[in-house]
């Protein structure tokens, strides 16, 4: 397959992934705002913090508060992020790379994209909130579904996994990283306060993975910083775990030609993963420390991807 | 109120479905009969439906305008036009016949020039061509064939006969939108697909990769087929993409592809360079091989016509086809296929002046308010006047433009061009239209059953291309036994 197709295949599948993402991490936010007393206040900064996109943010509002961030993260242009916009880019992958996928994947995100577009306003009120990011979810899950049944999982589908689970292991790790800097804070006032919903946050963070019910399959204990660590990070069967993402990243790349470097890489990154020291993590810089060292790791594997299969001049 | 069809009313026009107020042509009565059962909602609902199938499908066509370009929602009438089979075999048979004529006469353009020897083809009509290509020149391609697919626009006048008003051979657009509209009216109208047999059309992606695949310069069973577009921002960039999908070929632009030392194509793929065998090409003549043409041109691929000169690569169609695609020469195409077929043409040429004749030109000009005056060399209905519907200042500055550069203009008398009924405003009204079938030309010949039916959604006018204020319709062909 040509370069530039995989490429597009590629950054299609981590646009599907991330306006799930962004729609998963809202409805969970959502939820966990109206569960909080009113004493302690819910940090929408923490949400755009996670997307990393606080400098766009900042220029184009002047507060953090509910109605400017969900607008932030649903609709707004400037943010490459914004559910929207990853919407308008899956498409335009898709629209460029029509001929190879199957054409009912091709009128699924059109029609999600033009729903997302048409009724952002029911996003964006309280009311029609949820409703609107749950259609954005199951739609993209749709997405995922049809690609994985009427596709042949051939090299095109390989880039669209690792495409799609690259993204996934990169954002579960910032909504970790977000989620923490809540609970593991420093300032002993603030501890006293939050301590009493910490129990409340992690189930928050596990939600907005989707993971609240695996997680209590697997793990019956109440629910604790040490035990949703080394779920969320290392757990293998968890398709949202950051082992299994990158496991299916190395699923991936094995059937690629040419794939040393970029494979060797990928194992790499997840044995880093797997032998990490949970109990230490707990302990609040080392946390915030590991993950951003993962995420460079991350962003290295990323390179070596498109240097390998996406640059032009590699190929002749 | 439903459909009442005593209304309707053609006023002169040969009509594709109604033959006079009240009374259906033969093939038609199923589905006039079927309009008036269906209420006003019902008729509103189909619309919305086709509509809906549109936006979902993602059928669009892309308008350039000064603030960039946009996706448009492709326009679509759902009342479909019907030609009986048996007339349709006719025109079949005329279009096969006037496509090989066209490559006899590319070829022989390029190799012995026996018609311009034997002067039935004038050199100085050859000398002036834009789209004759030196580089062509003493290449004999697979088949003799040059032009492979071709889009003829056809037109009804007031008798009913069916005319070429013109040929297009370079890169002709239209099949994909052909073979959406029929989806879109199965989706529409099902339960008239019971009581009809219907020509499908579905067939043509195959047809044409089949041609596209026996070019190859290599004998193997699975060549390499690449469709080659200029990429996203083009307006038959949905057609490309349309068309490689349905042939499951490669999509690729000129940065995928590359000429090596051997002179072979490839294409830059995941696993390294893999070569290509033919070459579907959508960009123009000129904008192919910056070594060979526009050393500009950044959607070529540098090095394509050597590759295409020694035979290890096929281009379709082939580099200077378009020579044909010329107005000019379109006037002579009776005349090649009396030359090199010894035959009658089939479908008649719209009676046509060349303004290069001294005789024709005064004619022309003098009779500038009933005739239409078009360019050469210009498609998508630019540069053209229509003299009935221009003013008199319009007039003149034409009248100028044709005495400078006579070679470039022909007339045609305006046409009564046919109608069919089109759903406008929630009333069924006559509307002007024309039929573009397609043709492939390889090994053996085959045409489009029916082709794409455009139609100007405005009332009386006569200009049915989509970029201004066209649409379309689902073409049938019907058995009427």
């Amino acid at each position: 397959m040509l370069s530039r197709v995989a490429e597009r295949l590629y950054w299609m599948a981590r646009y599907i992934e991330r306006a799930e993402n962004a729609a998963r991490m809202v409805t969970a936010f959502n939820h966990l705002a109206l569960d909080m007393p009113r004493s302690v206040r819910l940090s929408w900064r923490g949400m755009v913090s996670i997307t990393g996109n606080e400098s766009i943010y900042e220029k184009n509002y002047r507060k953090y508060d509910e109605r400017n961030v969900v607008k932030f993260l649903l609709a707004d242009g400037d943010n490459p992020g914004s559910i929207l916009n990853a919407l308008r880019a899956a498409r335009e992958n898709v629209r460029t790379t029509r001929d190879l996928v199957p054409s009912e994947v091709w009128e699924t995100v059109n029609e999600l994209y033009h729903y997302a577009d048409s009724a952002v306003d029911t996003g964006l009120s309280k009311r029609g909130r949820y409703q609107y990011l749950v259609k954005v979810i199951s739609h993209c899950q749709q997405l995922t579904g049809m690609l994985a049944g009427t596709m042949s999982h051939d090299a095109a589908y390989d880039f669209i996994r690792a495409g799609r689970n690259l993204e996934r292991a990169d954002m579960t790790t910032r909504l970790l990283d977000v989620g923490a800097m809540g609970l593991l804070s420093n300032d002993p006032q603030d501890e006293a306060a939050m301590a009493q919903f910490e129990s409340l946050l992690w189930v928050n963070i596990l939600k907005s993975l989707s993971a609240f019910q695996m997680y209590r399959q697997h793990v019956r204990r109440r629910v604790n910083g040490e035990d949703v660590l080394k779920f969320i990070f290392q757990d293998r069967e968890f398709p949202r775990a950051v082992a299994h993402a990158l496991g299916e990243v190395e699923i991936s790349l094995t059937n690629l030609p040419r794939n040393e470097i970029a494979l060797r890489l990928a194992i790499q990154v997840r044995r880093h993963v797997m032998e990490a020291n949970v109990d230490k993590l707990l302990e609040a810089d080392e946390l915030h420390r590991f993950i951003d060292q993962l995420q460079q790791e991350m962003n290295e594997l990323h390179d070596m991807i498109a240097d390998t299969w996406f640059s032009l001049d590699r190929a002749v | 109120m439903t459909i009442d069809w005593k209304s309707y009313d053609p006023a002169g026009f040969y009509d594709e479905l109604i033959a006079a107020p009240g009374q259906a042509r033969e093939a038609a009565l199923t589905l006039t009969n079927y309009l008036r059962s269906l209420s006003d909602e019902e008729l509103h609902e189909r619309k919305a439906a086709a509509e809906h199938a549109i936006v979902e499908m993602g059928i669009t066509f892309t308008v350039y305008t000064e603030g960039g370009n946009i996706d448009r929602a492709w326009p679509f009438d759902i009342i479909p036009r019907i030609i009986p089979r048996s007339e349709w075999a006719r025109v079949e048979a005329g279009l096969a016949q006037r496509l090989t004529a066209l490559n006899l006469f590319i070829n022989d353009l390029y190799n012995e020039q026996r018609i311009v020897k034997d002067k039935v083809f004038p050199k100085s009509v050859l000398a002036k061509s834009k789209n004759f290509r030196e580089q062509c020149i003493g290449i004999q391609p697979t088949h003799g064939v040059w032009a492979h697919i071709c889009g003829s626009d056809l037109v009804r006048d007031a008798d009913g006969t069916f005319y070429v008003l013109e040929d297009n051979l370079r890169v002709p657009s239209g099949v994909s939108y052909m073979l959406e509209n029929r989806q879109v009216t199965k989706r529409v109208f099902p339960e008239l697909f019971e009581n009809y047999s219907i020509r499908p059309v579905d067939e043509y992606p195959s047809l044409l990769f089949d041609m596209l695949a026996a070019l190859s310069p290599r004998p193997m069973d699975y060549p390499q087929v690449v469709v080659l577009t200029p990429g996203i921002y083009n307006s038959a960039y949905f057609e490309h993409a349309y068309l490689a999908q349905r042939m499951g070929a490669e999509l690729v632009e000129g940065a995928d592809l590359v000429v090596s030392d051997d002179d072979c194509v490839y294409m830059r793929t995941v696993a390294g360079l893999e070569r290509v065998d033919v070459i579907y090409r959508r960009i123009d003549d000129l904008f192919l091989d910056p070594e060979a043409f526009n050393p500009d041109s950044m959607l070529g691929v540098k090095g394509l016509m050597r590759a295409w000169r020694k035979g290890n690569v096929a281009l379709v169609n082939a580099p200077g086809a378009g020579v044909a695609d010329d107005k000019v020469v379109y006037a002579f195409v009776p005349k090649m296929i009396r030359y090199y077929l010894d035959q009658d043409p089939i479908i008649p040429n719209v009676p046509t002046h060349l303004c290069m004749n001294p005789k024709e030109r005064e004619y022309v000009l003098a009779n500038l308010e009933h005739l239409v005056v078009k360019p050469a060399n210009e498609s998508g209905g630019y540069g053209m006047i229509v003299g009935p519907h221009a003013t008199r200042k319009q007039r003149q500055e034409f009248a100028e433009l044709i005495r400078k550069d006579p070679r470039n203009y022909i007339a045609q008398p305006t046409l009564k061009l046919s109608t069919s009924p089109t759903l406008c405003d929630g009333h069924l009204e006559p509307r002007h239209l024309d039929l573009r079938p397609f043709i492939l030309q390889g090994v053996r010949t085959d045409v489009t059953a029916g082709g794409l039916t455009r139609v100007a959604l405005r009332k009386g006018s006569l200009v049915v291309n989509s970029s201004q204020g066209g649409g379309s319709k689902d073409t049938w062909i019907v058995d009427t036994e």
